[in-house]
């Protein structure tokens, strides 16, 4: 079963490496194909470049997301944030209906164009699905456990660190697999705001007309988001508890 | 929900009721005092300096708005009860309505006395303050415990208030009004072109993705795959499917001409609505599967043991008993395609989006809002109804 999962997520990150470094090699294969289109592989940027770029703004707002994400849950199921719980619950569920493409593009009248408005937009966007399923995580946690926690002594701190989020885990690291796959999708967009990503070629081959760059755009973000994916359930199979497997 | 002061030690105030509102209330004075409340700039494009609340609105405004928030805050203090909660959501309701008023009320005061081609738009200190109003009346109608009825009367409410005001014009020196002034025709078709994707779509997905759903019910080894595939579909970026399409979808429409004839080709709706049928097939498959699947066998038997043929067994037992869960599925779909129909303008397929766009080519912010308010609107609209669409429905022999 492990084998079985795992090998997609190898042989889709092989194709999606080889890809991406040779990318420029094809470019026979797509003269061959779009006869009128000049250089035929996008070369404005090295895609090599354009995906160290896309990664670096998804693992930054999506690990501000995760923390921040995780703290907010955890004041919002303590005792003297227990006020907080509905509001938290309801900006994380209303939040989610905003649509990522408006999102981003609200933020550049704050923000200016560039790379900051997509990494803000990132994470205020990444933030909700975290903070919905810590809280569902946490909550999801067995009273008796709790109890039987703070009855062998445990400090508030310690039942949090030992047996809350280690139970709720699985659930939050859920709720971060939806953060980064929508993390990645957003950031594509992030290419019409100025920020650097594989969504560019994507963008340059729409407004040009150059169908070759919007297919090597899309089948190198379509490899990102569906390898990132699948390392996340590898990750979620290694977090589920053993009797579960 | 409501903390009893008395019963909880860590509470520093004793007899401070409602710990929500106070934060609320001091993020919007804060912003309304320290950010710009209307932002004038010398044209449409260039960035302009933002005036805030006390500086740009007349002074019963100001001192309007100081009133609520030294109501809202008095409030609560008082022992929570029903009347309180509907109190405090009345005041922020009226707090929701006035701040475009005045904003709009400011805007044309300060663009008197300012250059002709200036333009007003809409600043920080707005949004925050129309944020925490929304959110303040929101939480305290949650408080109230406030039934489907009543929710749906304070949206209708606030709405046609809204709409009041902009019929007699308090929304005029605005520059989101003036972009829609400019816009009128091309905004009425843009936002039925987004809900005519959103429909086509919306129709297509159900009808491919509950038969989809049964599938795994009827033989299981369906399951595993149909799901890895769907989910798979929903990773890929928006931009990336739409994208992809296009090469297959000229292809088809240069091969057979009579396609082309009907419209359909690489970029426009086409596309759009394929890539977007796609990524509904999960929400409504796994809802249909966790619906029809989770039916009670007990249900299912009685009703056979009544004589009732397969057929009848579907569409009056099972249908019935799973629609709270098929209307879930129906929401989170609606939701993600109204989203994701913004995008699809970048392939052509117009609607919203096209707005969204045009606004970021020409760095014009109120054309991005002209764009993206309506689809945020859409979207929180439709799930609001779907939400008490599901609460509403009679929970006839719920196990």
């Amino acid at each position: 079963m492990r084998i079985a999962l795992k090998t997609p997520a190898l042989w889709l990150g092989l194709l999606f490496v080889t890809l991406l470094t040779g990318m420029p090699g094809l470019s026979p294969v797509f003269g061959w194909a779009f006869p009128r289109v000049r250089p035929a592989v996008f070369d404005r940027a090295g895609f090599v470049e354009l995906f160290l770029s896309h990664l670096g703004l998804v693992a930054a707002a999506s690990t501000a997301a995760a923390l921040a994400g995780v703290a907010a849950a955890v004041f919002a199921t303590r005792p003297a944030g227990r006020d907080f719980r509905t509001i938290a619950a309801l900006l994380a569920a209303a939040g989610q209906t905003f649509p990522p493409a408006a999102v981003l593009a609200l933020a550049v009248p704050a923000l200016g164009f560039g790379a900051r408005p997509t990494v803000v937009a990132l994470f205020v966007y990444g933030l909700l699905p975290v903070v919905e399923n810590a809280i569902a995580g946490i909550e999801g946690v067995p009273e008796g456990l709790r109890e039987a926690a703070q009855g062998m002594g445990m400090t508030p701190w310690q039942v949090l660190r030992r047996v809350e989020l280690p139970l709720a885990a699985p659930v939050i690291l859920a709720g971060v697999r939806v953060s980064v796959t929508v993390a990645i999708g957003t950031a594509t967009i992030g290419s019409t705001v100025g920020a650097l990503t594989l969504g560019t070629p994507i963008f340059d081959g729409l407004a040009g007309n150059k169908l070759p760059y919007v297919l090597q755009g899309a089948v190198l973000v379509a490899l990102f988001a569906v390898v990132t994916d699948l390392l996340f359930a590898v990750l979620a199979r290694r977090l589920q508890p053993a009797d579960r497997r | 929900m409501t903390a009893d002061g008395a019963a909880e030690p860590w509470a520093a105030a004793p007899r401070l009721h409602n710990r929500v509102l106070p934060v609320l209330v001091l993020l919007a004075t804060a912003a309304a005092t320290a950010m710009g409340f209307v932002v004038i700039a010398p044209n449409r494009l260039l960035p302009g300096v933002g005036v805030p609340l006390w500086q740009a609105a007349a002074a019963p405004a100001t001192a309007g708005f100081a009133a609520a928030a030294a109501l809202l805050l008095t409030l609560c203090w008082v022992r929570p009860r029903g009347a309180v909660h509907y109190g405090a959501a009345a005041v922020a309701g009226a707090v929701l309505l006035a701040a475009p008023a005045v904003a709009g009320a400011s805007a044309a005061q300060l663009l008197g006395s300012a250059p002709p081609a200036s333009v007003a738009s809409l600043a920080g200190g707005f949004w925050v303050v129309g944020g925490c109003a929304a959110l303040a009346a929101i939480d305290s109608l949650q408080r109230a415990q406030a039934g489907a009825a009543v929710q749906l009367v304070t949206a209708a409410v606030l709405a046609g208030g809204f709409l009041a005001l902009s019929r007699i014009g308090a929304f005029d020196a605005l520059s989101l009004s003036r972009e829609y002034a400019a816009r009128h025709d091309l905004f009425g078709a843009a936002v039925l072109r987004h809900a005519e994707l959103v429909a086509a779509a919306l129709g297509a997905a159900v009808a491919i993705g509950v038969p989809l759903g049964l599938a795994p019910l009827r033989r299981k080894r369906f399951e595993a795959p149909l799901f890895a595939v769907l989910n798979l579909l929903q990773t890929v970026p928006s931009i990336a499917l739409f994208g992809l399409l296009i090469a297959p979808l000229s292809g088809l429409a240069d091969a057979v001409p009579a396609l082309r004839a009907a419209g359909i080709g690489g970029v426009g709706p086409a596309p759009a609505i394929i890539a977007l049928v796609l990524y509904a097939l999960l929400p409504i498959a796994r809802n249909t599967v966790a619906g029809i699947g989770g039916v009670s066998p007990a249900a299912i038997e009685a009703a056979r043991g009544m004589g009732m043929t397969g057929r009848q067994v579907f569409w009056r037992v099972e249908t019935p008993l799973a629609l709270p869960v098929l209307l879930a599925g129906l929401r989170i779909v609606v939701v993600q395609t109204v989203g994701l129909a913004v995008v699809a303008a970048l392939i052509g397929a117009g609607g919203l989006g096209s707005f969204v766009f045009e606004g970021l080519g020409q760095y014009a912010t109120d054309l991005v809002l002209l764009g993206a308010l309506p689809a945020i609107l859409m979207a929180l609209g439709a799930d609001f109804v779907l939400r008490l669409a599901a609460r509403a429905m009679p929970r006839r022999g719920a196990a």
